[in-house]
């Protein structure tokens, strides 16, 4: 079993491993993708209440949903990085920070799209979107500290610590934010509150989630593997690939 | 004699450059050994690997047999090209202040007794941004006096000494040494230490 | 030689932080007149009319004493970083947790709590009213503690960094949004009247929190940062 875990943790096992899981994961996500946003802005009927304007929850709730999951995977990968100094554990975490960056911030776009024709407009401070704001922040802290370090093995470690941290601290964050929302909330904003979704609406928004997710784990994988070779770069193995790809 | 620290198989690099491959050497209780070798050739680092301030290495290190940091913590003492003094405190501050970080409380007499060995009687209580350099690095090798240890870490323990406290120090790094203990040091100049051994760096 | 016990020991090094603090006095007021001078950019840039500031002087407050916090942990391992003692701190066998809960507490000791208790005057001069005194006192002098914890974190991570400070904001302020929610919620229910006893009991709770597990983060934070 710790034979196994080490060899699976080996970066060119992983990168050898991760070059056969790639195309799988991308067909996966591009199916997803593209039925699901098809079948979403198509063939759903517009909602009672917001018409057509609802159907960027296709794009939004999925990023929304998988840049949280993200920061949780990069947390662990952290966890995993300090408790076994594994160095593919903490490449995991230096790339899923801009991916996640990207999907937060893809996230607060369509939320602000989204408000514009049902709030009146573009930004409030509603406690999804703050949450979702300090989620972005979050993501920023480590890029920002990553790149700070010059020394690439230190600046996993203490982006690891980083995200634990963050980890701990984000389901406080958020039940803060619900509260201190709770103390404000204006009686006139009522109507965006928990409507039941009609299931018609619901199996297109599981495929973009999970076409979301098969996305996030392709440029995982990529970042990873490019990482990898940079990091790896003295090692023969990866002389021998470059050489070989060089031919 | 038994050895206090044993390190084997010892790779590390810095910056894509490997500094030492497979490195296997002893440091036996009752010697002195120095680690030669052009800047930039790994002495400071191969210090630290071995104090457990560096981490990026291969291969094992054993302090008394065991891996674990916590018997060489206890007895060993680290000095790093900073003097680890705080220029606000007195000497006797901070001497009193390292002896606690061993978990021991030393008395006055016990530092009086430890300046008036590196040659500062008298200095006890002057703040430490008010002396030279070489007086702060002798503040700072009175805790070698100050708390009994087995083991030595010393880098570049010469640097801004005069003639006079060079001398001393060699005679005592030779004194400890003949006494059971064991010092692993950096230096630039030849030290006259008798019986020192070299590990050589950078070949 | 004597052993220390453990009680003893840490009491040791917490005088210890506060001795080599307090010879440096002008360090110690600098967060104080930060405090300050902030809090007298306000009135400058709202206006003076006394309901606006009253009505806006629980939030600035408790934003201005979390920058002053923020600003004065940029140093809080910097000169131990410097001068060696930080290497000491980490070879030493004493337990890293003691080292570094005494630290923090010193700093807490030596900003949070003389920035509670300039805060009633500060309080004053902003027109809030006098019955959200008592629940300015309690949110800030706790929740100054969690926020030293968090700030330390930071600093620990960025310690070895050359241009830490910008980047320290960075990585603090997202993780202090709790504590500052709870803190001005606690006083502005107190100026209303109302029972402020459940956020302040929530930055108690938190305080706790964070003193039981911050310790481990930043002595971990530490040990990256000099393992380079």
């Amino acid at each position: 079993m710790w034979a196994w875990f080490h060899k699976w943790s080996s970066p060119r096992w992983f990168y050898q491993l991760s070059g056969r899981l790639l195309p799988w994961l991308a067909v996966i996500s591009a199916v997803c993708l593209l039925v699901g946003v098809a079948w979403g802005l198509l063939y759903v009927p517009p909602d009672y209440k917001q018409g057509n304007s609802f159907r960027i929850i296709y794009i939004h709730v999925p990023a929304a949903a998988v840049a949280m999951a993200g920061y949780m995977m990069m947390a662990i990968a952290g966890a995993i990085s300090l408790v076994w100094r594994i160095k593919l554990a903490d490449m995991v975490v230096k790339c899923a920070a801009p991916i996640g960056a990207a999907l937060t911030f893809l996230a607060l776009v369509t939320g602000a799209i989204w408000g514009k024709p049902t709030w009146g407009t573009w930004w409030v401070w509603d406690a999804r979107i703050t949450s979702v704001l300090v989620l972005f922040f979050l993501y920023i802290g480590i890029i920002a500290l990553y790149e700070a370090f010059e020394n690439k093995e230190a600046a996993g470690r203490a982006c690891a610590i980083l995200a634990l941290v963050g980890a701990v601290n984000i389901p406080i964050i958020y039940w803060s934010v619900e509260w201190w929302y709770s103390l404000h909330q204006p009686a006139s904003i009522s109507f965006t509150g928990e409507s039941s979704i009609h299931p018609s609406m619901l199996r297109p928004l599981m495929l973009t989630i999970t076409g979301f997710y098969a996305f996030f784990g392709v440029a995982l994988l990529m970042f990873v593997r490019n990482e990898i070779l940079d990091r790896e770069r003295n090692t023969r193995w990866v002389r021998e690939l470059v050489t070989a790809a060089a031919r | 004699m038994s050895s206090l620290l044993e390190v084997r198989g010892l790779t590390f690099s810095r910056d894509h450059r490997v500094l030492a491959e497979n490195l296997d050497f002893d440091v036996r209780a009752g010697s002195a050994i120095r680690l030669e070798g052009p800047n930039g050739a790994g002495k400071t680092t191969l210090l630290r690997i071995v104090a457990g301030l560096y981490s990026a290495y291969e291969g094992e290190i054993f302090y008394e047999g065991q891996r674990s940091l916590s018997a060489l913590r206890r007895h060993s003492h680290f000095l790093g090209h900073a003097p680890a003094l705080k220029g606000s405190l007195s000497a006797h501050e901070n001497l009193d202040w390292l002896a606690s970080l061993k978990g021991l409380a030393a008395s006055a007499a016990d530092i009086e007794a430890a300046l008036e060995q590196v040659g500062l009687g008298g200095y006890e209580h002057i703040q430490c941004r008010q002396m030279s350099a070489g007086q702060q690095r002798r503040v700072a090798l009175a805790r070698l006096f100050l708390i009994p240890a087995k083991f030595w870490l010393l880098d570049e323990p010469f640097t801004a000494l005069d003639k006079q406290s060079v001398a001393a120090l060699e005679g005592w790094i030779g004194d400890f040494a003949k006494q059971g203990g064991a010092v692993l040091l950096t230096t630039h100049h030849d030290p006259a230490i008798p019986a020192l051994q070299s590990i050589e760096l950078g070949v | 030689m004597k052993t220390l016990g453990p009680i003893e020991l840490a009491l040791r090094l917490l005088r210890r932080e506060l001795t080599v603090s307090l010879r440096r006095r002008t360090e110690l007021a600098n967060p104080l007149f930060f405090f300050l001078i902030v809090c007298t950019l306000f009135p400058l840039g709202l206006g003076p009319s006394p309901q606006i500031l009253a009505e806006l002087a629980p939030g600035i407050l408790w934003i201005v004493a979390l920058l002053s916090v923020l600003m004065a942990s940029d140093a809080l391992f910097k000169g131990d970083f410097d001068d060696g003692t930080l290497e000491q701190i980490l070879l030493s066998p004493v337990p890293l947790y003691t080292t570094v809960l005494m630290k923090t507490l010193a700093h807490w000791l030596l900003t949070g709590v003389p920035l509670t208790l300039l805060s009633p005057l500060l309080a004053l001069m902003l027109q809030m009213p006098s019955e959200g005194l008592g629940a300015l006192l309690l949110s800030l002098g706790c929740g100054s503690l969690v926020l030293s914890f968090i700030a330390a974190i930071g600093a620990a991570l960025t310690v070895g960094l050359k241009r830490g400070g910008v980047l320290l904001s960075l990585l603090v302020l997202p993780l202090f949004v709790p504590v500052l929610i709870f803190g001005s919620a606690a006083v502005q229910r107190a100026v209303a009247g109302m029972d402020a006893s459940s956020p302040l009991a929530l930055l108690a709770a938190l305080a706790l929190f964070f003193l039981a597990l911050a310790p481990f983060a930043i002595g971990g934070a530490l040990r990256v940062s000099l393992d380079q």
